[in-house]
């Protein structure tokens, strides 16, 4: 695992001598990349099992739940297990005022999902987050499971049979992308399939998974401007030790509450792309199974590192799509994955860059030893 | 409200009974909790299997419809087996989970985690369980699993009866049996804790673990013991629930687990004679519960009871630890 | 102000000369800065403050349970002065920073902070109303590099929320930029400049104990309370910090110190506090405190090697 840090490290390292306008080429080929994906099916990647479309659309899905309990447990230290609440109440917001009960556009339904979770999470997080972490944890996980019992039991929501015929996003018909087929490694323009720009429908998954996409990044650019700053720092100092943050001045309490509610509107954004994708919801989507996904995708990123959770989430996601013979097994795995990393590698796979900040220090370190060497 | 005065006594007594199981479930949490610190959460999952032990005990030696001392018969085969099992499972997960993270001092937060892994791998084994069979041409044995994401019923059939009347409910025997069970259990835990001086070795492990590894007290032996004895109730606690419940599944720890945590801290966590009382309470509380909201809420009643326990008084009924508890 | 810290702490220079006999692996321990206690730490909110009593504990009473950690203590400090609260171990020196911080509430009696009584206050009112501490057994965020460790006490008087933070507002980029100044200030006068980038838990022992200074010293502190700040030092590395303490003293700071070794109090303080089993036994000048009777009682039997 070292000699992979260091792989990446040294990548690291390399790009960052290339001058600023490189940098912004390569990034903007590695994103332009990522959105040609279900265009492009890369041979190894592309799942033959299920529509790639689809399960790329799901890992765009998670990773957006994976930065956004990456808020809660990563950065502020709280151990929720009870996230796929937020995913529901987000879904469930977007199907109440989309299908059931009014006939709002989806424009209006994802502010609306965003702003009904996070009033959610202060609710559940104003009097739970005064008690001790690990009750947290349980407290977190008896909350997933009432939602899910709420909504099973209440006529409201249409009780166990769900709620249908949920709005998509408005389709704008410009012109078809033809995707591209492989035979071994010999590509082919297929022009039977294609992708038309940009038309929401059942059959075609491709434009949620751009939607969807263009939101983790908007996600991961807000998450990297709260990290940086008084918010991100109070956070982290509560999470390393909550009695001398409130010490130094920082009302842990308001910050942990703040951290809950964030992570629960980014839960409610997924589950709002979750309900829309789908068209269908019912109680059986969100199970408390899927609490312990979260977490693991959180747990094997590495706590704290808002790529490590991404990568995670979409590995987790698109491995067991992939290799068909680990979908039914594959809450064992993530079961023992997780006891595993908590016994050899509590800090994740991909741990935050707070190492990473430590080595910097030590190579500039180094370098000031060797030039002062050179200087003697 | 009709409903809750009308069957007031009914809504007690199976109150108690379920409450039982919920109590000798809640020791598993409250002692390991006390020698550790740590929230046992995969111990669900020790009563899960224990459950499905007890039902494959009873189909391999026939059992049917019984009554007398062929019952008698059958019962002992079930808690033993259940028994037997939860124990095994229990210091099975104290070695693969817990015990390599005591070792290197890991942080609450992260053996949570590993608990929390442990839990769901064993869950998700129980429920895969008809994956071996196609791999080893084992097809004959499918009756006997059942449906590994379908209840499993207890073949073991007892034809209710009433035994005596509490003012205008009649006991059931089964009723009558679980309760007289549970309390045989806890009677032997008590004065085991309070007698014997492993029994002791646990108490001052909880008190004070620097203290007690001073006086010569080996620490690893007291949180196998603990694990061991965590295992045995769990496993009374799941047969008494296949007579009261008559069905189990590879889920059916989830739900149950959280409810006798629920219990455990509802008495003070850490503390036994508390988690006892915690599940008597809660196993009444929630009965009322669904009596007056409907018994589809039922679950949700005892989740807010843990809620607002740990809102109001988070030290629990009788008042937390092991230790400082008088048992 | 002249370099009061030479030598044994290693500076600079030796680190390259240890580099220049041909240990290229020179190790990281030998890169040391000094205090530079020249640098201009103080914040006019502190130094323009009226002379007078800034902080009075009045007849504190703590009991945990049947225990009486504190029993009717009162004192007070004064704008601008050392005040050493001495006392053997387990004396309450430490309940008693406990309850001026308010971490505990005491049983009954009360703090007044700038004539104001400290009531129920929450640990970072108190904190954001200018009483700011280290401890005794070290705690930093282990995890944050030693410039972030001082940002979060710099943030104490900072109010930038998730507003600001998400739109980068003015204020986000004025209070990101005062508190850098202000940390490198106090990184540069705590001798913990090269140290900025590294995570505080691979700070080598003394650094991690300058950084606590420096990080509550961030959080602009009318009263600065060092809870045995010198505890694990060498005699010689007690004297620097003693120093470097009066120095924080001559920029303005009021300084409440909790120290164990009485005869480094003497040096530095300018009245002491003796502390015995939760009661004052005594208070007056170091003179006073040194051929009191009662203090060398006290004081008697105990192992000074063991502080």
């Amino acid at each position: 695992m070292n000699a992979v840090r260091n792989f990446f490290h040294s990548i690291r390292v390399r790009l960052g001598k290339l001058p600023r306008w490189a940098q912004l080429v390569l990034w903007g080929l590695v994103v332009l990349l990522v959105y040609l994906l279900p265009i492009i099916n890369p041979p190894f990647l592309t799942t033959t099992g299920s529509d790639f479309g689809a399960v790329l659309f799901s890992c765009a899905m998670y990773s957006l739940v994976a930065i956004g309990l990456n808020i809660v447990i990563g950065y502020a230290g709280l151990l929720d297990l009870g996230y796929i609440g937020f995913f529901a109440i987000g879904a469930y917001t977007v199907g109440m005022l989309g299908s059931a009960h009014a006939t709002l556009p989806l424009i209006l339904l994802v502010p609306a999902a965003i702003v009904v979770t996070m009033i959610s999470g202060v609710l559940l997080g104003a009097p739970t987050l005064r008690v001790r972490g690990d009750y947290l944890a349980i407290v977190t996980l008896g909350f997933g499971e009432i939602v899910r019992l709420v909504l099973v039991n209440s006529g409201w929501t249409n009780g166990s049979r769900g709620i249908s015929n949920i709005p998509t996003p408005p389709s704008i018909e410009l012109f078809d992308i033809p995707h591209i087929s492989w035979q071994g490694l010999t590509a082919f323009v297929d022009l039977e399939t294609t992708t038309t720009f940009l038309k929401f429908s059942v059959t075609d998954s491709v434009p949620y998974y751009w939607l969807t996409l263009t939101l983790v990044f908007i996600v991961l650019f807000l998450d990297w401007l709260m990290q940086n700053s008084r918010v991100g720092r109070a956070w982290e100092a509560t999470r390393e030790d909550e009695d001398a943050a409130e010490l130094m001045g920082v009302p842990t309490f308001r910050f942990k509450l703040l951290a809950f509610a964030t992570g629960a509107a980014i839960g409610g954004l997924s589950g709002a792309m979750f309900a829309t994708k789908q068209q269908f919801i019912n109680p059986e989507n969100f199970t408390i199974i899927y609490s312990v996904l979260f977490v693991a995708m959180v747990v094997v990123g590495g706590q704290g590192n808002r790529w490590g959770v991404v990568f995670a989430a979409v590995l987790l996601t698109w491995a067991p799509e992939k290799f068909r013979f680990l979908a039914d097994g594959r809450f064992f795995l993530f079961g023992i994955l997780l006891m595993a990393l908590a016994i050899f590698r509590p800090q994740g796979l991909i741990p935050p860059k707070r190492t990473v900040r430590a080595r910097k220090a030590e190579e500039e370190e180094t370098e000031i030893l060797e030039e002062g060497h050179a200087h003697a | 409200m009709d409903l809750l005065i009308n069957h007031f006594w009914e809504l007690t007594i199976t109150g108690l009974a379920i409450g039982a199981v919920y109590a000798l479930v809640a020791l598993g949490y409250t002692m390991v909790y006390g020698v550790l610190r740590l929230i046992n959460f995969a111990h669900s999952e020790v009563f899960m299997w224990g459950s499905f032990a007890a039902v494959w005990a009873l189909m391999a030696v026939g059992a049917g419809k019984a009554s007398g001392l062929g019952l008698a018969g059958y019962l002992v085969i079930g808690f033993v087996a259940a028994m037997t099992v939860s124990a095994l499972i229990a210091m099975l997960l104290e070695r693969v989970a817990y015990r390599p993270l005591r070792k290197r001092n890991s942080p609450p937060l992260i053996a949570l985690i590993s608990a929390i892994g442990a839990s769901f791998a064993l869950s998700e084994l129980m429920g895969l369980r008809d994956k071996p069979l196609g791999w080893f041409n084992l097809e004959n044995l499918r009756d006997y699993l059942g449906r590994p994401r379908e209840n499993l019923p207890l073949p073991l059939q007892i034809q209710t009866k009433a035994v005596f009347p509490v003012f205008n409910y009649d006991v059931t025997n089964i009723d009558l049996i679980v309760l007289l069970s549970a309390i045989v259990m806890m009677v032997i835990l008590d004065q085991f804790i309070r007698r014997s001086r492993l029994g002791r070795g646990i108490r001052a492990v909880a008190m004070d673990p620097e203290a007690a590894a001073l006086m010569g007290i080996n620490r690893d032996r007291v949180i196998r013991l603990t694990f061991l004895i965590g295992g045995i109730m769990a496993g009374a606690a799941a047969m008494m629930y296949l007579l009261k419940i008559g069905v189990t599944r590879y889920n059916a720890g989830f739900i149950l687990g959280v409810k006798a945590f629920t219990a455990a801290v509802l008495g003070g966590i850490g503390n036994i004679r508390g988690a006892l009382l915690g599940g008597f309470v809660l196993g009444v509380a929630e009965n009322y519960g669904s009596a007056l909201f409907g018994s589809q809420w039922k679950d949700v009643v005892a989740f807010l009871l843990l809620v607002v326990i740990l809102l109001f008084r988070p030290t629990g009924l009788l008042g937390e630890s092991l230790g400082k508890a008088r048992a | 102000m002249p370099d009061t810290t030479p030598g044994a702490l290693g500076s600079h220079d030796e680190a390259h000369d240890g580099a220049h006999d041909g240990s290229r692996s020179a190790r990281r321990e030998d890169i040391v800065t000094n205090p530079d206690t020249s640098v201009d730490i103080s914040v006019e909110e502190v130094t323009d403050l009226p002379p007078g009593k800034m902080l009075e504990v009045d007849d504190v009473t703590l009991r945990f349970g049947g225990v009486t950690a504190l029993d009717g203590v009162s004192f007070h400090i004064n704008t601008g002065e050392i005040l050493g609260l001495i006392g053997p171990n387990g004396a309450g020196k430490t309940t008693c920073f406990n309850v001026m911080t308010g971490v505990y509430q005491p049983t009954s009696g009360g703090v007044r902070f700038m004539g104001e009584p400290l009531g129920r206050r929450k640990k970072f009112e108190i904190t954001k109303l200018g009483i700011a501490r280290t401890f005794q057994n070290i705690r930093l965020f282990h995890n944050m590099t030693a410039l972030e460790n001082i940002l979060v006490g710099a943030d104490a008087h900072h109010s930038t929320g998730m507003a600001s933070a998400l739109l980068r507002l003015p204020k986000h980029r004025r209070e990101e930029a005062e508190g850098m100044d202000r940390a490198h200030e106090l990184l540069k006068f705590m001798g913990l400049e090269r140290r900025a980038d590294e995570l505080a838990r691979n700070l080598p022992y003394g650094d991690q104990r300058r950084l606590e200074i420096a990080r509550a010293l961030a959080t602009n502190p009318k009263l600065l309370c060092l809870d045995e700040p010198a505890a694990g030092f060498n005699p010689a590395e007690k004297v620097r910090l003693m120093e470097l303490i009066q120095t924080i003293r001559e920029q303005g700071y009021t300084v409440l110190l909790i120290e164990h070794d009485m005869r480094l109090v003497m040096g530095v303080t300018d009245r002491i506090v003796v502390l015995e089993f939760g009661k004052k036994i005594a208070e007056g000048l170091p003179a006073e405190i040194r051929d009191n009777p009662a203090v060398i009682a006290a004081y008697l039997g105990v192992d000074e090697s063991a502080s």
